[in-house]
């Protein structure tokens, strides 16, 4: 090859087109926005129609819309919205109902164990797994920062 | 049969005698829908699992090659095939039932081109009286495979392509009419690329090596071809074959096709950079380009089959993507 890795690399980048972001952005802002308004809604629900503490409201929130985003994803059709969002579904905890849920459906031909079991987890692990350790070393930050402050 | 150069044979006698293919519903959806033998517009084919439908797929278009050829499947040496999947489980557990001694094959996208290759050399020089070469793929078990869940909601960037659903076989003898005249192996080229979303990027050096080598000893030029078809660039990978030919003297462009580009309407159907897979060429092959060179519209040639050689392990370590392309060179007599 008469081309060099590095001015491969220059062609490749030329000839790939970008992601539409003048389109990506707006999109992701509007439907993220919506399910946020959409959660906002139905805290405001559980608090004042059904009558629950503000914590109890909004665990019941998260509750709904995984399990609104479980239902969409068994149905095939959260892909095609996220597909539009992007981000604007990722973000919100629709992202990781979705990167558990799909999963799950998925490796439901390799069974209950080495597949449903197995593999849950198997997108949304690293948040889990990462999650964790961040809340564990902002405890210990914490735990410190009583001490002397 | 003749070494002509550095793993390049002309052959002596040898044809593609029949051939078939099919495809899932998006394909018939596609410009060459109805021009594939068979569509499947169930994506499980009436199946379990998306592995069994790849199976299956490679099968029926094993089966319907046989019955195109007249022959029955006793009367074929050997079959080549290959596919996408872990240790190629589809083309070894779709072809059991038709008994043929099997060879498989894995060249990723580029299997289609190596099978064939493969298929020619055997038959042409007497090891076969009749062979079958064959690949498959399917865009929900290439999905689970390689990428995420099938309902797995996230973006795919522009350069990324569509696996394609289906299959094709083509049947092989010596004598007849649609002939194989030359072949030329392709060496395992990294530039670099290690986007596993921009595989036509992968391939196209590859893709641009194999043709100069070809056209070395087969002492051709673009000129001499009806046809260049390559399997499967898409639209970045084509642009770069381009431009990486130019850089060496060669416009291919007048006479280039690309199988990615063929299959979908890139305007109609959200398939990014166009199609992929080893259903791509082989579908395109057996629906477009064989019964041109059939009907005599065409008269010469050269297919070549692109294949990006990663797996979701050598990706996840951050390794870049090799690429491989096979020339077949075919010709109507």
């Amino acid at each position: 090859m008469s081309v060099s890795k590095k001015e491969y690399a220059k062609m490749t980048e030329k000839a790939s087109p970008p992601s539409p972001s003048y389109l990506n952005y707006p999109k992701a802002f509007l439907i993220g926005g919506l399910i946020c308004c959409l959660g906002q809604g139905l805290t405001n629900f559980y608090k004042d129609v059904i009558g629950k503490e503000i914590i109890e409201a909004r665990a019941c929130t998260s509750i709904t819309l995984i399990g609104i985003t479980a239902v969409l994803t068994a149905l095939g059709w959260f892909s095609y919205i996220a597909k539009h969002a992007g981000a604007g579904t990722v973000v919100p905890i629709t992202g990781f109902a979705n990167a558990v849920v799909s999963p799950a459906i998925e490796f439901k031909s390799e069974g209950q164990i080495f597949g449903v079991g197995a593999k849950m987890f198997i997108i949304a692990g690293p948040v889990v797994v990462y999650g964790t350790f961040a809340a564990f070393i902002y405890g210990i930050i914490y735990w410190i920062a009583q001490r002397f402050f | 049969m003749k070494r002509i150069g550095r793993a390049s044979a002309a052959f002596d006698n040898v044809s593609i005698e029949a051939f078939a293919c099919v495809g899932g519903k998006m394909e018939g959806e596609g410009p060459l829908g109805k021009k594939i033998d068979k569509i499947f517009e169930d994506t499980l084919a009436g199946e379990e699992t998306w592995e069994k439908a790849e199976s299956r797929l490679v099968q029926e278009a094993a089966s319907l090659c046989i019955e195109k050829s007249g022959y029955s499947s006793r009367d074929f040496d050997y079959i080549f095939s290959g596919d996408l999947l872990n240790q190629c489980t589809a083309s070894s557990f779709g072809l059991i039932t038709l008994g043929i001694p099997m060879i498989g094959m894995y060249g990723a996208c580029s299997t289609m081109a190596s099978s064939l290759m493969c298929a020619a050399l055997f038959t042409d020089s007497g090891a076969a009286h009749r062979s079958i070469a064959a690949t498959s793929s399917h865009f929900a078990s290439s999905e689970r495979q390689f990428r995420n869940p099938l309902r797995y909601g996230g973006q795919r960037p522009p350069s990324a392509q569509r696996t394609v659903t289906g299959a094709g076989a083509m049947a092989v003898e010596r004598g007849g009419r649609l002939k194989i005249t030359h072949a030329t192996a392709g060496i395992v080229i990294d530039l670099g690329v290690s986007d596993a979303n921009n595989m036509g990027a992968a391939m196209a050096p590859a893709a641009s090596s194999t043709i100069l080598r070809h056209f070395d000893a087969v002492k051709s030029a673009p000129e001499d071809y009806d046809c260049i078809i390559t399997g499967d660039l898409g639209q970045v990978g084509s642009d770069l074959l381009y431009e990486l030919m130019n850089k060496e003297g060669v416009d291919i462009s007048r006479v280039h096709k690309d199988g990615g580009l063929m299959i979908f309407d890139r305007k109609v159907q959200d398939v990014h950079a166009g199609g992929s897979g080893c259903g791509c060429s082989a579908t395109v092959m057996c629906a477009e380009i064989l019964p041109m060179l059939d009907r005599a519209e065409i008269k010469r040639v050269l297919f070549v089959g692109t294949g990006a050689l990663m797996s979701p392990t050598s990706s996840q370590q951050g390794n870049n993507i090799p690429s491989v392309a096979h020339a077949v060179e075919i010709s109507v007599g």
